[in-house]
């Protein structure tokens, strides 16, 4: 399937939702269809090779059939945006589905866009509108916060590079688990690694050195792994309170009593679980029932998105076979990238209307 | 309407293929000229021979232009996304054996892991300002490999030849490619990561999940199956 089955009515449905968002103040904006495919691949690296479609422009290189708005949109933002901005846009966006045939390759996005420095305020104003948009549709809300992982990581009490090394990979699950197994000693140094630290002078018999890496760099790998086998492994008790922080599944207040626990013997992610109660008090001055609301400690790392603070989703509960009717989420690190290093705060979402209309149909 | 069934067109993938099928009672050989692509199975009625090119069998496989083909396992696993659900694997045949895997300059003392492989993608991205790059002909098992096991700041260059060359001359960092020995990645300096073996291939008799057989076809293959004892 490349479309929708349900196309006029989505179109229909993200009109109304375009409509209410500029209504609201939110400024209509396009993106071009073709991105150049290297910001892309830079940001997302050579998985999205495997999920956007790329073609090639004899002048222009590789393009891209833009996977989603929120790039192209943070870039001309950062080329001198409003601040605070509001932007909201509806057009279609283009993933190919090697997985599942069903799925749609070209769908509709409606979505919003929202720059703004008072994080928790923006976050609810983003899920608060995105949730208002969906009406009373039978949908389940997924939340989560990868800040708050992203916080335990930074103030474990360990290397940096170690710290770098796990940040790296929060949106990969089992590498960041296979490395903090290693950095607690709950696997062992691999042999061969083990090996070459035994050798007085590992770089006394170097095989000749050919390529772009230079003999600089394999000694200064080296220095960095001689560094990190020296170091401690980080505590099991450490090793513990990030697997509780991502076993989290509770309603928002609870998960919220359970971080502040955990934020005893975890000083570190004070200031974000401040920012999460923050958040829920900006969700419920906007009439969200967060004592109703789920959270998970783990939602959102698996996303191809940049998301790195607040991330939300909503599920059909009927049909699980669907991708998420709506998603969101912070993504200021993405605005850093993109910016050249100067990043400002950023949170958006999108609904796919043509889902909606689906689900609609189905009821 | 008869069963057609694929064979590469020439070299020694199609040699052994006829010598396999040959072993089971049924004669394969090009008709008339050396240089024609036309065949004729001899031993079974109602299969014809088809001579291609082993890389586009797979395709022709998924889309039933071909009913039976024999074609390399890492070839049908690269050319078709979700391989298993157009097509099913019949027989291993036992010959052109090669193994898909990731090198890197034996110079890299502090190299012999994916995990390793990852830890260098990340510093050479921030010494270089560049992906750390692979060059490769299998885009998408290499991809599909290095995303299972969270291997993040590579990219893939196409190499569609002399891939071991393309490191000395700058063009990559590392290579992923098919050895059956290693020798030649060794002559040139380089070692196969302990992790590194993406997919075992070898030539295998695959069909196609389409379904509209006629009658004729799903006959010539069930005599087709007994005979070589499927």
């Amino acid at each position: 399937m490349t479309r929708s089955a349900h196309r006029a009515e989505g179109r229909a449905i993200g009109e109304r939702c375009l409509s209410a968002l500029r209504a609201a103040g939110a400024a209509p904006v396009d993106a071009d269809i073709l991105q150049p495919a290297s910001v892309l691949l830079d940001l997302y690296g050579e998985d999205i090779r495997g999920r956007a479609y790329v073609t090639a422009d004899p002048l222009r290189g590789e393009l891209m059939l833009r996977p989603d708005f929120t790039v192209p949109i943070v870039r001309r933002h950062m080329d001198g945006g409003a601040d605070p901005a509001r932007y909201t846009y509806l057009g279609p966006v283009f993933r190919q589905q090697e997985a599942d045939e069903a799925r749609a390759t070209e769908s509709l996005q409606v979505g919003y866009e929202l720059f703004d420095r008072d994080a928790p305020r923006a976050d609810a104003e983003v899920f608060a509108t995105i949730a208002d948009l969906l009406g009373d549709a039978p949908l389940r809300a997924a939340t989560g916060d990868i800040g708050i992982l992203r916080a335990a990581v930074l103030g474990l009490n360990t290397t940096d590079r170690r710290k770098a090394a796990l940040l790296r990979h929060l949106w990969r699950p089992r590498r960041f688990r296979q490395l903090l197994d290693r950095f607690g000693g709950r696997t062992p140094v691999p042999p061969a690694r083990a090996a070459l630290l035994a050798q007085a002078d590992p770089m006394a018999d170097l095989p000749p050195v050919m390529g772009k890496r230079t003999a600089a760099e394999i000694a200064r790998r080296i220095d960095a792994l001689q560094e990190d086998v020296a170091a401690a492994p980080i505590s099991t008790t450490e090793l513990e309170l990030i697997d509780a922080l991502l076993a989290l599944s509770e309603t928002c207040p609870n998960v919220l009593v359970a971080l502040r626990d955990l934020s005893v013997d975890m000083p570190a992610i004070g200031a974000a679980v401040d920012g999460l109660s923050a958040r829920l008090d900006a969700l419920a001055a906007r009439g969200v029932d967060v004592d109703a609301l789920p959270f998970e400690g783990s939602y959102g790392r698996t996303s191809m998105e940049y998301y790195d603070g607040f991330v939300f989703g909503f599920y059909a509960e009927s049909r699980p076979d669907l991708p998420p009717i709506a998603t969101g989420g912070r993504y200021d690190a993405l605005t850093a990238v993109l910016g050249g290093g100067r990043g400002v705060r950023a949170v958006g979402g999108v609904i796919r209307p043509e889902l909606l209309a689906e689900l609609e149909a189905g009821a | 309407m008869t069963l057609k069934l694929g064979v590469p067109s020439k070299g020694r993938l199609m040699d052994k293929t006829f010598e396999w099928f040959a072993a089971r009672g049924v004669t394969l050989r090009k008709s008339g000229d050396e240089r024609e692509y036309a065949g004729a199975v001899e031993g079974i009625a109602g299969v014809d021979l088809v001579l291609l090119s082993a890389g586009e069998i797979p395709r022709d496989l998924a889309a039933g232009r071909i009913h039976l083909g024999v074609t390399g396992s890492d070839l049908v696993r690269e050319k078709l996304a979700g391989w298993d659900s157009r097509l099913r694997e019949l027989a291993r045949l036992g010959f052109g054996g090669a193994d898909l895997v990731i090198a890197v300059p034996q110079a890299w003392i502090d190299v012999d892991t994916l995990d390793d492989l990852d830890a260098v993608a990340a510093a050479f991205r921030a010494a270089h300002g560049q992906r750390l790059r692979i060059a490769t002909k299998y885009h998408r098992l290499v991809r599909d490999f290095l995303r299972q096991h969270g291997v993040a700041d590579y990219q893939l260059v196409d190499s569609q030849g002399a891939t071991e060359g393309t490191i000395r001359n700058e063009t990559a960092e590392a290579i992923a490619d098919i050895t059956s020995t290693g020798e030649t990645l060794r002559a040139n300096g380089l070692k196969i990561l302990s992790d590194g073996l993406i997919h075992s291939s070898q030539a295998t008799l695959f069909r196609g999940r389409r379904r509209g057989w006629t009658e004729d076809q799903r006959e010539a293959f069930t005599a087709l199956e007994a005979k070589l004892d499927l």
